[in-house]
């Protein structure tokens, strides 16, 4: 008690001198805490928002969605039992067709029919401000429509043209502002258009087998608990093979992006903590260098190695306290000035609040890193020695602090990484990025080291003989005290994380940009009906530059169970089993198939139903040859048993089932075709009009206009996480700038003593820019080969893909890495060559 | 032999530095009763400050045997060692070394808060009083002259009775008016407590004024001799 006591007296006491020797804990700490509690403060805001604006974005209070179908007569008299409204739309992609006489413009749409209830919930805005009923109602015969400006631009059309979709002809009457129940944060093909589902009944486009979603939004009394009517609802509609939504995550794709988007800038903000944590140990370092006599003299007073520890213990506990609080307080404060901002850019609605949660995991983040890097630095204060106030350097400090400390270290670390893990939300990410960071720690630590062994033998070797300003320079690095280790490390893992996003980012652009095209298709055509198949065919194929057309009949189905269990519980939430999975059918193996186990069946088979299934999803599955799936295929229920595995190569973006049956199981079902075009690119123009306008009902993707927006969509993302690591580096050039003020008296004492011996103030600034380029370039060069070790792990491992090293950006990180530590250098050389020799080297102290 | 405070036998320093090692200290033994005052003399660099500090347990000796109040001080840790200085033994520096973020009045009490002591500050103010810094109790040690700094120390140093005070030429900072100041207040105390007074001097007045005193040189020590019995 007599120790823990004494401690707090003497650490008060210590503390009344300021926070001046703080400044750089405060920062790092602060800065760090800061971005990840305003991460989480912005994920929080939006989620609020998501939950308070729900039946906003669901349009309803519930939402009962059915693939390629519309509801029979036993679900629609649940709905209409249950709910006090039920609103009915159509979605599906369509193309949007123009003729000006001279010139016919086309263009991929999300289309969706409504009804006159539309929407139950929220608002739709539009330019001009009329109500959505007037824009789609008909006008001289022609029924309106309503689209999203960049379609209109795309289209070149404005407020009162005509366009048609299918066989019918519509009239623009009003631009889509803004779509409650159309946030979409996720890739999608073709802006939306909207018109009455009643419309929809002459265009052609909805037939037998067409790939299009019915959605029932309900409205429901006030009083109705969601959870016990979902289970109702899913009860009594159990063979529906139905999707449920409701108002309590009214968009649970907008929701799961934000999540995960914000789960990977918390990781990228915790690789910030740890450069910060880096400069909390740095700045421990030096301070308790600083009280070097005072520990001495408390020795020599009596005080043990305990007390000691205790009373740093305190001060060290205060400084975290207080940077951590600085940090929350940033975090809070900053969306809140941000809002109107964040507001107009985010496509999702924001309610702005200061959420105790999430500024609570960045408290808890910034005091566990903090406590784990000054408790190694902290470690020293008992090896300091009494003898240190009478001959300075008799103190022998050992690297590695005492087992119960380096235990502490270890297990509040350790701490660190599992509450990351598990709050983050994405725990698999977390582990992966933790164990990156811990990794570039551990890399850029050892070259960090070998830096200054290098440095040390290089200013003893006959080398830099002759050239005293670059003997200075090599020597300061690899001396006693050296700064290498922190500077390295702290703007080396700055510097890594951002190598790591250009690598790969660089690596995913030319993917999608160079590779994809190369492989993949001109076209994707769906739609196709079984009336028009063979007269398509006989459009396409003979068109000149085509060189290849392959065709597939398509159903859509749900995977409802594996051998009588439901699905998702048998096999987990595996992507196959998310929604509905495209199915074909086939009396051959279609040509190229690798069957990998089991057995194609006969062409004449027509026994009960057999699938064969992905060799590598079944085997994610845990599936076996024999197992049987229950399919919802239009509404109806099918057992079929799965005969062989096959290789399916999604990579190569052609036609690809997860599962192709026996024709006889469902080539009576009502279906369409897909098919993919190759042709010369400068033929690609004549094809998708030739197609178009023979059969105005299919809709033909182009693949370069997915590669575009696939590529925005990265691009986007990769800009987002650089923005991210940006308080990665600021805290990284802090701990530089706070290692280059620490390190100032040295300079000052090293420039007297050279300027005695007749060094210029040019060869002395020569030589302290010297120091700081090789340090900067040297944590450069480190982090392009931690990132690019990064970037071929996660290409080669995460994403299944060719790695190429791109020399660009890392070029440009080593010229930034020597160009930052050669500004903060330069800005604290003005004391080194201002010094007088004399004023500094006949009082040292 | 009962009344001896401090004994050294056959004691050696060797440390280790980027040119090899030195030795600071060679094959020394002596021994002081308690209540007595040494001064210990010789050229800078003979091993006068090592030696002193081997006293105070704040070096350890590379062999022989240093006891003090019949405990050697060899056999304990830095631990142990602190504690029994605090117990034990009080050491005034040349510079001073005053802990620059405590008061007068804090740096005198901070020992006997060490110890547990409940009066810590009381006697904290007895012991300024003493050496004529009552007005002097809240100030930080910047803004004492190097005088009054001394005086601090020496009271810091006394405030828990030491058996031994060590003293590492406390006056070499100071000028003559204030060294002899210095000198006066230290002898008093030491007549007062009863310690056992050992200091490094290059001052061959101020030796003159203990009972014994020793000649260092080159890590030897080379002359013993009695002058006020």
């Amino acid at each position: 008690m007599t120790n823990w006591r004494v401690a707090i007296r003497l650490a008060r006491r210590e503390l009344r001198s300021g926070i001046r020797g703080f400044w750089v804990l405060l920062a790092c700490l602060a800065l760090g805490v800061a971005s990840i509690a305003a991460v989480g403060t912005v994920r929080s805001n939006i989620e609020n928002g998501l939950s308070e604006q729900g039946a906003a974005l669901l349009g309803g209070d519930a939402e009962i969605e059915l693939t390629y179908r519309f509801a029979d007569d036993k679900e629609f008299q649940w709905m209409r039992e249950n709910a006090i409204g039920v609103s009915e739309i159509i979605e599906f992609r369509s193309m949007a067709v123009t003729d000006s006489g001279d010139q016919i413009g086309r263009a991929l749409t999300q289309l969706k029919g409504v009804d006159d209830l539309y929407p139950l919930a929220g608002e739709i805005q539009l330019d001009p401000p009329i109500a959505l009923a007037e824009a789609l109602a008909e006008r001289d015969g022609v029924p309106g429509a309503v689209m999203h400006g960049d379609l209109i631009n795309r289209l070149q059309i404005g407020i009162g043209d005509q366009f048609s979709l299918g066989k019918t002809l519509y009239q623009l009457n009003a631009r889509l502002a803004y779509e409650p129940d159309g946030v979409n944060t996720g890739f999608a093909l073709g802006p939306r258009t909207i018109v009455h589902a009643d419309s929809l009944q002459e265009s052609g486009l909805v037939g037998p087998g067409t790939l299009f979603s019915t959605k029932y939004r309900l409205k429901l009394p006030p009083e109705i608990d969601l959870e016990v009517f979902e289970a109702e609802t899913k009860s009594a509609l159990a063979e529906s093979g139905l999707q449920w939504t409701d108002r309590r995550n009214g968009n649970p794709s907008a929701r799961a992006f934000v999540q995960r988007v914000a789960a990977f800038l918390v990781l990228v903000g915790l690789a910030g903590i740890a450069v910060g944590g880096v400069g909390v140990a740095s700045a421990v370092r030096v301070y308790l260098e600083s009280k070097t006599k005072t520990i001495a003299t408390l020795k020599t007073l009596g005080a043990t190695r305990r007390t000691i520890f205790l009373t740093y213990l305190f001060q060290i506990g205060v400084m975290i306290a207080l940077g951590v609080g600085i940090g929350i307080a940033l975090g809070a404060s900053l969306p809140w000035l941000f809002e109107p901002l964040l507001a107009s850019r985010l496509p999702v609605p924001i309610k702005t609040a200061i959420p105790i949660q999430p500024l609570a995991e960045a408290a808890l983040y910034g005091t566990l890193a903090g406590l784990a890097f000054s408790l190694w630095s902290l470690s020293k204060t008992g090896e300091i020695k009494a003898a240190e106030l009478y001959r300075i350097g008799s103190t022998r400090l050992h690297h590695i602090p005492p087992p119960a400390l380096l235990l502490s270290v270890i297990v509040i670390a350790s701490s660190l990484v599992a509450i990351a893990t598990l709050l983050s939300g994405a725990p698999q990410i977390a582990i992966w990025a933790t164990a990156g960071i811990v990794a570039s720690l551990l890399v850029l630590g050892l070259a960090a080291s070998g830096i200054r062994l290098m440095s040390r033998a290089l200013a003893r070797s006959g080398a830099v003989r002759g050239r005293t300003g670059l003997r200075l320079a090599i020597g300061s690095i690899g001396g006693p005290n050296s700064d290498a280790e922190s500077v390295i490390l702290a703007l080396g893992l700055g510097f890594t994380v951002i190598a790591t996003v250009g690598q790969i980012s660089a690596n995913l652009n030319h993917a999608i940009i160079n590779d994809i095209p190369k492989q993949a298709p001109s076209y994707f055509v769906i739609d196709i009906q079984n009336t028009q198949f063979d007269s398509f065919v006989a459009t396409a194929q003979p068109l000149t530059g085509v060189n290849e057309l392959n065709t597939a009949p398509m159903l859509r189905g749900v995977i409802s169970q594996i051998n009588g269990v439901n699905a998702i519980e048998a096999a987990g939430t595996h992507w196959v089993l998310r929604g509905d999975r495209g199915i074909s059918y086939a009396a051959a193996p279609p040509e190229g198939t690798v069957i990998t186990a089991g057995e194609w069946w006969t062409d004449n088979y027509s026994g009960p139903p057999l699938v064969s299934f992905a060799d590598e999803e079944a085997r994610e599955l845990g599936l076996n040859i024999g197992d049987v799936l229950t399919l919802n295929i239009l509404g109806r229920e099918m057992d079929a048993t799965i005969a062989s595995f096959r290789q399916v190569e999604f990579e190569a973006i052609g036609i690809g089932f997860i599962m192709i049956m026996n024709p006889a199981a469902i080539a009576g079902a009502p279906h369409t075709h897909i098919a993919t075009i190759y042709a010369d690119d400068d033929q690609e123009e004549n094809l998708f009009r030739a197609i178009t306008s023979n059969f105005p009902n299919v809709t033909v993707i182009s693949v370069k206009e997915g590669v575009a927006r696939l590529a925005e969509i990265l691009n986007g993302l990769a800009a987002a996480i650089t923005y991210g690591s940006g308080s990665t580096l600021a805290t990284g050039l802090i701990v530089l700038i706070g290692a280059a003020a620490a390190g100032e008296r040295r300079r000052v004492y090293e420039s007297s003593i050279m300027k005695t011996l007749g060094a210029s103030r040019a060869r002395i600034l020569a030589s302290l820019a010297l120091r700081s380029t090789i340090l900067g370039a040297g944590a450069g060069t480190i982090a392009i080969v931690a990132g690019g070790i990064a970037g071929w792990a996660v290409m080669t491992f995460a994403l299944e893909t060719n790695y190429q090293f791109e020399p660009v950006s890392a070029v440009a990180i080593v010229f930034a890495g020597g160009l930052v530590s050669l500004v903060a250098g330069l800005l604290f050389a003005l004391a080194p060559l201002n010094a007088s020799p004399a004023r500094v080297l006949r009082s040292p102290d | 032999m009962t009344d001896l405070i401090l004994s050294l036998n056959g004691v050696s320093l060797t440390l280790a530095g980027n040119a090899g090692h030195v030795d600071i200290l060679k094959d020394i033994s002596l021994s002081v009763r308690k209540g007595e005052t040494v001064g210990l003399t010789g050229p800078s660099g003979s091993g006068k400050s090592s030696l002193l500090m081997l006293m105070g347990g704040l070096e350890q000796a590379s062999s022989g045997q240093v006891k003090v109040l019949n405990q050697e001080l060899n056999k304990m840790n830095e631990d142990q060692l602190a504690r029994f200085r605090m117990r034990h033994v009080g050491v005034v520096f040349q510079s001073f070394h005053l802990i620059p973020t405590m008061t007068a009045l804090e740096n005198v009490a901070t020992p006997l808060e060490l110890a547990g002591r409940e009066d810590a500050f009381a006697r904290a103010l007895a012991e300024l009083e003493t050496v004529g810094l009552m007005d002097r109790i809240d100030h930080y040690p910047s803004q004492l002259s190097g005088g009054e700094q001394q005086r601090v120390a020496l009271a810091r140093a006394s405030a828990p009775s030491p058996d031994l005070l060590l003293a590492d030429e406390p006056t070499g900072n100071l000028d003559a008016a204030n060294g002899a100041a210095i000198m006066e207040q230290m002898f008093g105390l030491r007549d007062r407590k009863g310690s056992t007074l050992i200091l490094v001097t290059h001052d061959n007045e101020i030796a003159r004024l203990c009972d014994k005193t020793m000649a260092m040189n080159d890590g030897r020590l080379e002359q013993m001799e009695m002058t006020a019995l």
